[in-house]
């Protein structure tokens, strides 16, 4: 009994690392979104971030500078959505692929011009890499039954970004629903006219919901990087902007589910890998393809409207006109 | 009397592309006054306003607000002076709080939580001073539109508005709210503030207002004292006596019935109904003209027979079948391979696709016609060359069939759609402003076309605003207000009879008093 509890606890524990870089990008997304700019290039401004984090942190040793690289990238490839979209008036998702599709080809380029190793960047010092936190005591109530596990595996001993990220999904809610801003966030993504006529510049508001966006992306792409990996791999998003993008619609576009729903799918994540090749108790094996795609089938019948109803902002995606032509 | 207006305006001009919204519009509005701005759909009185509240900006002329003349660069200009509006379509967030709506923009601090205590007192203030009772903490969506436009005319006066807009403020509302929207008018009047209420409906404008000013066509052409006006003068002023159309035709041989419409009644998508239980027949070579000021249900009628839009209930019987409209399927395909032509009211947004070339508009929505394919593939020989003899037979210039339509002016275009329609021979014809936007040249010939229509012994059906077009072509005249039709004259109807049948004047009224038929 209490090794299937252990166990558990293993498998949640990888489940909150694997969920992390799906809520940062997750909330970026909702800042976007919600502020009425669809946002398909998650992905493409994560990958961005972390090979600017990794590439910087392995240069300067430092993990802070890193991140700071990482969130500067990502702005810019933000501020690019920001400009075709916005300023243009372009289609949304075509300048969301672009993004994705510019960050998957000079990530591998520079990775390879500058570092000569396939695309990836050498292996971070210490000082490059975000260490692990350990709670005070989470050595000595590892013996303590139940809690000291919760306590010292669960909680204690991950990286400073899993705490960040966890508290901006409260933060995230405030600044949405407790601010100005977040008022008239909300409002530029369900009636821009009405923003507009209430005195209030549509365009500002919204290259700001997409520099947050940018900033979220930042701290995830730098997260895949510099805490938990040492260092950039090709490619090392692997599809998890997409998972967010879903994440965000599970959730509703609202910061608390958006947080459960990371959870979910991060616990997915980590329940496939820890049974690769395993059988499961009375189902047998389960191949592993069917738990990376459980996310997507989830989102699907979500969608198809047998849990609850997801409606977007309904400004989403559509480019904010004045004057008749 | 020397008091500085709360609102003049100079030489205002506003071009979109080649439209001239307005041409060198003068108008001063007095302080503590109502005053109301009438025009037709189109004559550029929204126009004006949103110049005026910082949503569009004028390319020439001058705005004074209190004497002083001010640049107003947006909406936030505007309120800052003390001006507010309420849209024809609400700017409201439908899934906040109404009391999140007026504070949307007027926040007071980064922090919500302040403002929102704010606005609650002082909406609980307005809504005593001025009546405007609404549950600050009910969602949009679930408030009916005469409160959801209370909140609109909230949201101004919590921003200290001293002139407010209003533009179409009635076109939603049943006339129990209307009645008390002009009520709460009364009382912004009696504290002092400014009303400028923009609207088509005569009525209102006499029920409602101090002082009048008439649009037509981008131009301000008078403004009245309301209690030295009437109706009539108003229709008339509206409507203009544009250049007298003299159409030669000989008197109409109707024979049986084409066409014959019962009990339609038609709802749109905001529950309102625009078109009550009408019924009219169209026989075989007639013209069948809808007079009315636009916005009285003419647009929907015309959509609901081409099978653009659905009816609420109704019959419909063509070639000796009855179709019941309130529940057929029948698209605007359907509706042509039944022999109704149609030519839609608005030749942009209906009648051609003005990126593709000429002769690709010449079989638009006869593109499925086995004369125009090829198996799956279009027969593009068999379509230019219909296209080239359209092109000869009604004049269009350029006489160029790969030109893309968006090229030819408006009264070619307007051939363009004619000619399409005319020339698959339809047993019924729908026209709908033949001449909306066309020189006085294509204007005689469109006439002539479809006389000779009528000639060949098929049914017309017309709408149209302009009266004089009416007159000229129709062998009978229904009068549409309000969504029924309200009267119907004959082939020498008079001018000013029409006009007051337009303005909602009843019949039985008009032969008492005038005794005319």
């Amino acid at each position: 009994m209490y090794e299937i509890f252990s166990e558990q606890i293993l498998i949640l524990d990888s489940a909150i690392r694997l969920s992390v870089p799906l809520l940062l990008a997750c909330l970026a997304g909702l800042y976007s979104e919600r502020a009425g700019v669809v946002d398909i290039g998650l992905e493409g401004k994560m990958l961005g971030a972390a090979f600017g984090a990794g590439a910087v942190a392995y240069v300067t040793g430092n993990a802070w500078l890193g991140l700071l690289a990482g969130i500067a990238v990502s702005v810019a490839l933000a501020l690019i959505h920001g400009f075709a979209s916005i300023t243009n008036r372009g289609n949304q998702i075509v300048s969301g692929v672009a993004i994705n599709f510019l960050a998957a080809g000079l990530t591998a380029v520079l990775g390879q011009y500058w570092f000569s190793r396939g695309g990836k960047t050498p292996p971070l010092t210490d000082g490059g890499r975000f260490p692990e936190i350990d709670f005070p005591f989470a050595e000595q109530m590892m013996d303590v039954p139940v809690l000291g596990l919760i306590y010292s595996e669960l909680l204690s001993g991950h990286r400073l970004l899993v705490y960040i990220a966890f508290l901006a999904v409260p933060l995230t809610w405030w600044i949405l629903f407790r601010t100005r801003f977040g008022l008239r966030l909300r409002a530029v993504g369900e009636s821009p006219a009405a923003v507009d006529t209430a005195g209030i510049s549509v365009s500002w508001l919204r290259y700001r919901a997409v520099i947050a966006c940018g900033i979220l992306c930042g701290f995830a792409g730098s997260y895949l990087s510099i805490a938990i990996s040492s260092g950039f791999g090709l490619n090392m998003t692997a599809g998890k902007g997409f998972i967010a993008l879903a994440a965000l619609i599970f959730a509703k576009w609202r910061p608390v589910s958006a947080m459960y729903t990371c959870l979910l799918f991060g616990y997915l994540e980590a329940f496939a890998i820890n049974y690769e090749g395993k059988e499961i108790y009375l189902i047998g094996e389960v191949p592993s393809q069917f738990f990376q795609a459980l996310p997507y089938i989830l989102t699907v019948i979500l969608l198809a409207g047998f849990i609850g109803k997801a409606i977007p902002p309904k400004a989403a995606g559509v480019p904010y006109l004045k004057e008749r032509s | 009397m020397n008091e500085t207006p709360a609102i003049e305006l100079r030489k205002i001009n506003k071009r979109f592309g080649q439209v001239h919204a307005n041409k060198d519009i003068d108008l001063v509005v007095k302080k503590g006054s109502i005053h109301g701005i009438i025009g037709e759909n189109g004559a550029g009185k929204s126009t004006l306003m949103s110049i005026l509240y910082g949503f569009y900006h004028a390319d020439e002329g001058d705005i004074l607000v209190n004497g002083n003349k001010v640049t107003i660069s947006d909406s936030k200009a505007a309120i800052g002076m003390g001006i507010g509006m309420v849209h024809q379509h609400f700017m409201l967030v439908d899934n906040f709080s109404v009391l999140e709506n007026v504070v949307l923009g007027a926040e007071d601090s980064q922090l919500l939580a302040g403002g929102l205590d704010r606005a609650r007192t002082e909406l609980k203030r307005l809504e005593e001073e001025y009546e405007l009772r609404v549950d600050p903490d009910a969602l949009i969506e679930d408030l009916p539109v005469g409160l959801q436009q209370r909140v609109e005319i909230l949201k101004a006066l919590y921003r200290s508005a001293e002139v407010l807009i209003l533009d179409e403020p009635t076109g939603v509302l049943t006339p129990a709210e209307a009645d008390h929207l002009f009520k709460i008018l009364d009382v912004l009047k009696k504290e002092g503030k400014t009303v400028l209420l923009i609207t088509h409906k005569l009525r209102e404008i006499m029920a409602a207002t101090d002082m009048v000013s008439v649009m037509r066509r981008g131009e301000m052409v008078a403004t009245r004292e309301t209690k030295n006006t009437s109706m009539e003068e108003l229709a008339e002023l509206m409507v203009g006596r544009s250049v007298l159309l003299r159409v030669d035709k000989a008197p109409a041989v109707p024979k049986a019935p084409v066409m014959e419409v019962d009990n339609l009644t038609v709802t749109d998508s905001r529950g309102v109904q625009v078109v009550k239980d009408v019924s009219f027949s169209v026989r075989a070579g007639e013209i069948v003209g809808i007079a009315g000021v636009s916005g009285n249900g003419q647009s929907e009628l015309l959509e609901t027979l081409s099978g653009i839009r659905r009816a609420t209930k109704g019959t419909l019987k063509i070639h000796g079948e009855t179709i019941d409209l309130g529940t057929s399927s029948l698209d605007a395909a359907d509706m042509r391979a039944k022999n109704m032509g149609h030519v839609p009211e608005d030749r942009h947004r209906m009648g051609l696709i003005n990126s593709f070339s000429e002769y690709e508009n010449s079989i638009l929505g006869y593109h499925r016609d086995p004369a125009y394919s090829k198996g799956v593939l279009m027969d593009l020989g068999a379509i230019k060359k219909a296209a080239v003899e359209e092109i000869e037979k009604y004049d269009i210039r350029p006489p160029n069939p790969l030109l893309k339509t968006a090229s030819f002016s408006g009264g070619n275009q307007q051939k363009i759609v004619l000619a399409r329609e005319i020339e698959r021979d339809p047993e019924i014809l729908l026209v709908g402003q033949p001449t909306r936007g066309v020189d006085i040249g294509a204007i005689e010939f469109i006439h002539r076309r479809i006389v000779e229509l009528r000639d060949a012994g098929k049914g017309i059906l017309l709408v149209s605003v302009e009266l004089d077009e009416i007159r000229a072509l129709s062998d009978r005249v229904l009068v549409m207000f309000d969504g029924k039709i309200v009267g119907e004259r004959g082939a020498n109807a008079e001018e000013g009879e029409l006009g007051l049948l337009m303005a909602g004047v009843e019949d039985s009224q008009l032969t008492v008093e005038g005794g005319v038929q």
